[in-house]
């Protein structure tokens, strides 16, 4: 077993424990945390599929901004404890089966795939990692109009939230 | 041994990081000593005196005070984020210090090829941001879990102001990163290498002296020191976010506020100022002589206090660093160590330099209030630094557009 190998399935497992605390957490904070925990583990393993440059921004824009806003929105309305609920009756017949038919799917069908394939036989089609000049390239020469695209959707999302923010006087 | 054999990086790695944190855990004591010192002297005081000669046993009578208090957990407090926090804080703030190279890529310690540096990362400038943009979290769960209302508003304010500046920090570091087009820190330093007029070093502090300015402001601003140190603001907020904290908890929030100024002084004087670059032209051999010149004289210096102003025990104590400095000089004579020592020395002197340029401001500059804060920085800085990288796009776009007519 190689190291790679033992580092994926720490970081995967991580990843799981956060989010399955995140569901099971009952202080929202607490919640907001574990999603801090799994965002870092997803960036530990683009690190390992050699992704270095996505790694370090989905630490920067997911756990270092967004989620403190979220960890800030929580402090400052003091969010209280979660209520328990007995499971709604459409969870428990309907969701939770569907859920697992989907889980098994999905894994059925990776299994299946090329993708799938190349891992079980080993060959490490994405170790070669991945320099930030070509991913930039790629952004800027053929994704470009893409690119520019989503940042106008962002302003257009900036505006709106200074619409719904500004107090009508 | 065969472990050791098979794995050559991985034990050079664990060394290096046991000598950095030896070396960090001491420069962090000291430097609590240095900033008391200085502002005192500034504010004509003595400060530490009586521990030590010159007070210099002081960090260790502070650590120790620190170990011995009591421990309190505020009884309505979240347990777990009441522990955490301090060590997220104080973890992120040492971790970012592996990126940092000390000195050349490769210098050869007793015929072994190796890198001044724990990690030598490609992407090394986003992941120091990757993790200082979390340092964050120590601060507000901080405030938050105490469960009090001073912490919990010295958690606030210090969240939004560390979100508030870390955009002009980053911003006014891009157009470095826009001149040298790599993300690199070795690649940054050398980068920088050259001589204007051959004497004058070609260190991106010159075209980028608005980015520096703005980048040192915001990196005031994003270690919460003064005059921008509102989260613990005394007047206002007892203690800011680490008001319940107490015995080695609050010291850990100490050392990571001061693991956090070396790591912004390292980072401005690898982005600024040529790094582990001497200032002096190659071809003037002589001044690699300067680190055992200066720590010889600074040994002499130790040796009349010692015999002229020390009695008693004190006498004793500065003999003891007289001798570290004198033989730390002769040590930097040997051949086999001179060529090592000139890049951490030219590093570790821009580095306090600048340390000393953050001690100044604050025991010279009252406190801002919280909203003449958050208008300066976006306000102020933020347009400064768009403006500043707007200006070197511009520049380093034009003379392509020349070409292409």
């Amino acid at each position: 077993m190689s190291l790679l190998f033992v580092l994926f399935f720490v970081f995967a497992s991580i990843a799981v424990i956060g989010a399955i605390l995140l569901i099971v957490a009952r202080e929202p904070i607490h919640s907001a945390l574990s999603l801090i925990m799994v965002m870092v583990a997803l960036a530990a393993l683009y690190l390992l599929l050699g992704a270095p440059f996505i790694a370090a921004v989905q630490i920067i824009v997911y756990a270092g901004a967004i989620m403190v806003l979220f960890v800030f929105v929580i402090m400052l309305l003091n969010a209280g404890v979660e209520e328990r609920t007995n499971w709604s009756k459409i969870a428990k017949f309907a969701g939770l089966p569907i859920g697992v038919f989907l889980l098994f799917e999905l894994a059925h069908w990776l299994a299946r795939s090329a993708i799938g394939k190349s891992i079980a036989n080993g060959s490490e089609a994405t170790n070669a990692a991945v320099s930030t000049r070509a991913l930039s390239e790629m952004l800027f020469r053929k994704y470009l109009f893409p690119f520019e695209a989503t940042s106008i959707l962002i302003l257009i999302a900036i505006l709106g939230a200074l619409v719904l923010a500004k107090r009508d006087e | 041994m065969e472990f050791i054999a098979q794995h050559p990086v991985l034990v050079a790695s664990l060394v290096k990081i046991v000598i950095l944190l030896v070396i960090l855990m001491t420069i962090l004591a000291y430097l609590s000593w240095f900033e008391r010192k200085i502002i005192a002297h500034i504010q004509s005081r003595w400060g530490p005196y009586y521990v030590g000669a010159h007070g210099l046993l002081q960090p260790l009578a502070d650590g120790i005070k620190f170990l011995f208090k009591e421990d309190l957990t505020p009884p309505a407090s979240d347990k777990l984020l009441y522990i955490l926090a301090p060590f997220l804080a104080l973890t992120l703030a040492m971790t970012t210090l592996a990126l940092i190279p000390f000195g050349p890529a490769t210098v050869s310690i007793f015929g072994h090829e190796t890198h001044l540096v724990v990690a030598n990362v490609d992407i090394g400038l986003l992941f120091l941001f990757a993790i200082t943009s979390l340092g964050v979290y120590g601060v507000a769960l901080a405030g938050w879990s105490s469960n009090s209302k001073y912490s919990l508003l010295g958690g606030l304010r210090s969240s939004a102001q560390m979100i508030s500046y870390e955009v002009s920090l980053t911003l006014s570091v891009v157009g470095v990163l826009l001149l040298a087009g790599t993300f690199n820190f070795n690649e940054l330093v050398t980068s920088q290498q050259g001589y204007y007029f051959h004497f004058i070093p070609r260190w991106r502090i010159g075209p980028q002296f608005v980015g520096f300015l703005c980048y040192f402001t915001a990196a005031i601003a994003e270690t919460n020191r003064a005059p921008f140190d509102l989260p613990e603001g005394e007047q206002e907020l007892v203690g800011g976010f680490h008001t319940e904290y107490s015995s080695f908890k609050f010291a850990m929030f100490f050392m990571a506020e001061y693991a956090n100024m070396v790591t912004v002084s390292c980072l401005a004087t690898i982005l600024f100022l040529g790094g582990w670059l001497s200032p002096f032209p190659e071809r003037w051999t002589f001044m690699q002589y300067l680190p055992v010149v200066s720590l010889l004289a600074l040994a002499v210096y130790l040796a009349y206090d010692t015999a002229v102003n020390m009695r008693g025990l004190a006498r004793f104590q500065l003999a003891v660093v007289t001798v570290l400095a004198g033989g730390l000089g002769l040590l930097c004579l040997l051949p086999a160590v001179m060529p090592v020592i000139q890049g951490p020395f030219w590093f570790t002197f821009k580095m306090g330099l600048l340390l000393f340029f953050y001690v100044w401001t604050r025991s010279t500059l009252p406190r801002l209030r919280y909203d003449q804060l958050m208008s300066f920085g976006w306000k102020l800085l933020l347009p400064v630094s768009l403006m500043n990288l707007a200006v070197t796009a511009l520049w380093i776009v034009y003379p392509l557009l020349v070409k292409r007519g």
